[in-house]
C-alpha cells in the first residue's frame, strides 16, 4: 500500500486488489473528507461509495485476483471532492449495466447490482472512462454544499 | 485483528446474531458462513441485532439477500434490531425496509416471532 501527498490538494492511494485493503481505503478517503469540511453524514455516503467502486473492481475487473493495482487520486478543490479510481482488469461497460428498480429488484431476492445502484445514489456524479486494454477508471464526484 | 465479529445467541425459538464492526466485501464471507451454519441445523427464526454494527457495505446487505428466501420458506424470517442511523440510512436507500421488519430493541423483533409462532 503506497500513500502519497502532491501539490495542490492531490492525494493518492494505490492498494492491492484484496478486499482486506478496502478498511484503508474507507480510513484514506473519510480522513480526506472530513478535513475538506463535509458532514459525518456526507463523510459517511462518499466513504461507502469508494468502497463499493474498489469492491466492484476487486470482484468484476479482477475477478477476485488479489495480486493486482487500484489506484486511488483524490483532487480536492473550491467545492468539488473528487476521487478517481483506477484499475487495469476488465473492460467494463458502464452503458451495458442498467440500474434496476430497486423495489422489484429487492421483491424477488436479487442479491447483486446493488453497488453501482448505491454509488448514484450517494455521489453527486458517477463517471467512467474506460480504455479497453489500459485501465478503467471510475471518477466520483461530491460537492460541498 | 478481525474489525467484524459475530455472537450467536440461543433465545429459543430464536437465533440472535450480534453484529459488531464493520461488514464489507472482505467481512461478509464470514457472516455467510455463519447463516449457512444456522440454516443447516434447522433454525429459520433469525434475529440480527445491529446495536454494535458501526458500517454495512452492499456486500453485506447481499449476505441477507441470499439468505430470507431460505429461511422465508420454512416459515422462518430474518429481522432486524437496534440499527444505528447510519446503517439505516443505507437499508433505506435500498429500499429493504420493504422487505425486512427492523425493530428498535431486539425483544420486539423476538416477540414478533413469539407472537407468531402461538398463533
Amino acid at each position: 500500500m503506497k500513500q502519497k501527498t502532491g501539490s495542490n490538494n492531490l492525494k493518492e492511494l494505490t492498494i492491492k486488489s484484496k478486499t482486506s485493503y478496502l478498511n484503508k481505503v474507507r480510513d484514506f478517503v473519510s480522513h480526506e473528507a472530513k478535513k475538506f469540511g463535509f458532514s459525518d453524514d456526507e463523510v459517511s455516503k462518499i466513504t461507502l461509495a469508494v468502497d463499493e467502486a474498489c469492491t466492484n473492481i476487486i470482484k468484476h475487473a479482477y475477478k477476485n485476483a488479489s495480486d493486482y493495482p487500484i489506484h486511488l487520486r483524490l483532487n480536492a478543490r473550491n467545492n468539488t471532492f473528487e476521487i478517481m479510481i483506477e484499475d487495469q482488469g476488465m473492460p467494463f461497460e458502464p452503458e451495458s449495466v442498467k440500474l434496476p428498480d430497486m423495489k422489484e429488484h429487492i421483491r424477488s431476492y436479487k442479491r447483486g447490482g446493488f453497488g453501482m445502484y448505491l454509488m448514484k445514489s450517494l455521489m453527486d456524479k458517477v463517471e467512467y472512462k474506460i480504455q479497453p486494454g489500459i485501465k478503467n477508471s471510475v471518477i466520483l464526484t461530491k460537492y460541498l454544499q | 485483528m478481525s474489525d467484524f465479529a459475530i455472537k450467536v445467541r440461543n433465545e429459543n425459538p430464536v437465533h440472535v446474531l450480534e453484529l459488531k464492526g464493520y461488514l464489507d466485501a472482505h467481512t461478509a464471507p464470514k457472516l455467510e458462513e455463519t447463516f449457512q451454519d444456522l440454516i443447516k441445523k434447522g433454525h429459520h427464526n433469525i434475529v440480527v441485532n445491529c446495536n454494535d454494527l458501526s458500517y454495512i457495505s452492499s456486500a453485506g446487505l447481499g449476505v441477507f439477500m441470499a439468505f430470507v428466501e431460505d429461511v422465508r420458506e420454512k416459515q422462518g424470517d430474518i429481522k432486524f434490531s437496534n440499527m444505528s442511523q447510519k446503517v439505516y440510512n443505507v437499508f433505506d436507500l435500498l429500499g429493504f425496509p420493504l422487505l425486512y421488519e427492523i425493530f428498535k430493541q431486539e425483544q420486539e423483533a423476538i416477540e414478533k416471532f413469539n407472537n407468531a409462532q402461538s398463533k
